[in-house]
């Protein structure tokens, strides 16, 4: 009895702080939600501080990953899952790989785009594409993973049924396979893609932390993006820069959780189960 | 018909078989082969990452470690590496990081294996299905949200004015604490699935010895399950280690020697994130500072990683 009271009091825990941030967040935040928010530019007073660069900067940064991602990882788990023999040893060292990549810490990438970006003799590294190129490493392990378990669930059968009516290999894959798994392949992309837009890390040491007071125009444009603004705020001694921040938390936490919701959605609406 | 069985064969088909040396694989594709060569490099390229990593982070360290001795940097005590008379020993850092972390596991290892058990062994699959997403939420919250709320709630609101702790504006202990709420899921959801692989005929046979479902749970199951368990908590401690929003906005960014959790310290990953803010010049031992703490910290989360990947495989091929 007590053991299950224990049990419950810990998922209580984590729900109750879930619940706390959100209320105390929202009660930060309320007198700063308005439409101000969105149109206007940071400023040195927070009475007319906006976040506008920091939205446009982040919808530009995460579309760019997505595009930059998405092919990428979703071919890489085609391979490995389809094609490679599991066999060999370089195809074992690639799964290892991918396994440790989806564990290193986030600022790491960010020192990897630092010092990428260094060696082309990138002046100005706080430019849209590099932040990208961060953020893609980052979730390029985590769309493999989520892309592999969602060819892995469409059954042997259905490959079966498709070579021995004479399509070759990839024909099976491109026709078969690949429209079978689209939504548990969404899901994951949608979910990596939440993550890299709250992730601040890997930016802050590209040097996003900047006072922009432009919109961001295209992939070698300056940008920040929500979380950098968010923590931009934080680090201010005055009250109303923490109101400031708090009200962009309530719009970040709830864009996420839209996404997470949709994410939900697709796979509960369109997941088959064979 | 006939006439794709003479292109294919060449000749006529005897009734007896295929002439020997027929080629049964079909006509070469150019075009698949090509598509599985772009697939192949795309795989290929997680390697390339790693390897990139490996360089990024390697060449500006040996230009660091050519003016800062090794052993300097690893068991020296004095963090300073802005000032006049600059000494880079990275034990201040490190303490910082050791607090935080084991904050973060006090909180998010009996918290997380308490939800892992009531997932797994207790809970009706309607409920499982509504908590499991809600946990997921948890992951989910930016981590520059959780260090919002760590510096103005746990700290501000929690530690000074309602437990009235001395203690300044920042302290390890409101960062390594919100850090194990982080946590909880990751924990929580990798000992779940251990334990539901358990197979169910080891739960029926200790019931059937007479055992209570809490007996079982802790006797048989969290046994059963431990591999997977300990590869949870390694990979929390991993996580623990790399994050870098919460304490860098929390934990405060002096770097000494920390000996107690009320106080402020600046973790590797606070460091890092701190010191890239003042923009450094390419080359500059500062610059080249990032890339050696940023090393130090690749290879322990690394070391981290390989001990839990070994673990889970270990729990995967038990049964």
């Amino acid at each position: 009895m007590i053991f299950l009271i224990l049990l419950w009091l810990s998922l209580l825990v984590a729900f109750g702080v879930l619940a706390t941030l959100l209320v105390t967040i929202l009660m930060d935040g309320w007198g700063k939600l308005s439409l101000q928010l969105f149109t206007n530019y940071p400023s040195a007073t927070p009475e007319t501080a906006g976040a506008r660069p920091a939205i446009l900067g982040s919808a530009w940064v995460i579309a760019t990953t997505a595009v930059l991602t998405l092919p990428l990882g979703i071919a890489a788990a085609i391979h490995l899952e389809e094609f490679a023999d599991k066999k060999r040893w370089f195809n074992r060292l690639i799964e290892l790989n991918v396994q440790n990549l989806a564990a290193v810490p986030a600022i790491i990438y960010g020192l990897l785009a630092l010092g990428f970006l260094s060696l082309l003799q990138v002046q100005n590294k706080n430019i849209v594409i590099g932040g990208a190129l961060a953020l893609s490493l980052l979730i390029l392990p985590v769309i493999i993973i989520s892309t592999r378990e969602g060819l892995r669930s469409v059954p042997n059968e259905i490959r079966d049924g498709s070579l021995a009516l004479g399509a070759t290999k990839w024909q099976t894959v491109w026709r078969q396979v690949l429209p079978a798994s689209v939504p548990s392949i969404a899901t994951g992309s949608i979910l990596a893609l939440s993550r890299a837009l709250g992730e601040a890390a890997p930016l802050l040491v590209l040097g996003a932390l900047v006072y922009i007071t432009f919109d961001p125009n295209g992939l070698m444009s300056g940008y920040t993006t929500l979380p950098i603004q968010i923590f931009n705020w934080t680090g201010r001694p005055q009250e109303g820069f923490h109101e400031l921040a708090a009200a962009t938390s309530v719009l970040l936490l709830g864009v996420l959780l839209l996404m997470n919701a949709l994410a939900i959605f697709i796979r509960n609406k369109y997941q088959k189960r064979w | 018909m006939t006439a794709v069985i003479t292109k294919a064969g060449g000749s006529r088909i005897t009734p007896s078989g295929p002439r020997p040396g027929t080629q049964f694989a079909g006509r070469r594709r150019p075009g698949e082969a090509l598509i599985r060569l772009v697939l192949r490099l795309a795989a290929v390229l997680t390697i390339v990452t790693t390897v990139g990593i490996l360089i990024a982070l390697l060449i500006p360290s040996l230009s660091f470690f050519a003016e800062v001795p090794v052993l300097d940097f690893l068991f020296g005590t004095r963090w300073a590496p802005r000032f006049a008379d600059a000494s880079f020993g990275v034990i201040p850092l490190v303490s910082a990081t050791l607090w935080t972390t084991v904050i973060a596991l006090l909180v998010a290892v009996p918290f997380g294996l308490g939800a892992a058990i009531m997932l797994a062994e207790y809970a009706k699959p309607r409920t499982r299905k509504i908590l499991k997403p809600m946990l997921e939420i948890l992951a989910g919250v930016p981590t520059v949200v959780y260090g919002f709320f760590a510096l103005q709630f746990v700290q501000g609101t929690v530690l000074r004015e309602w437990l009235q702790l001395p203690t300044g504006a920042f302290s390890v202990l409101a960062a390594g604490l919100v850090m194990g709420v982080m946590i909880i899921p990751t924990i929580a959801s990798i000992s779940e699935d251990a334990m539901s692989a358990v197979p169910g005929a080891l739960r029926q046979g200790s019931a059937a010895l007479g055992a209570n479902r809490m007996q079982t749970t802790l006797r048989v199951v969290f046994p059963a399950a431990l591999s997977g368990i300990v590869a949870a908590v390694v990979l929390g401690v991993s996580r623990a280690v790399g994050e870098t929003m919460i304490v860098a906005i929390a934990a405060g960014s002096q770097a000494r020697i920390v000996t107690n959790p009320l106080e402020q310290g600046q973790t590797m990953t606070g460091f890092i994130a701190n010191a890239a803010l003042g923009d450094s010049r390419v080359g500059s031992l500062e610059y080249n500072t990032l890339f050696a703490v940023g090393l130090l910290l690749f290879l322990i989360t690394l070391l981290m990683n390989f001990i839990s990947i070994r673990f889970v495989r270990r729990f995967r091929e038990a049964y």
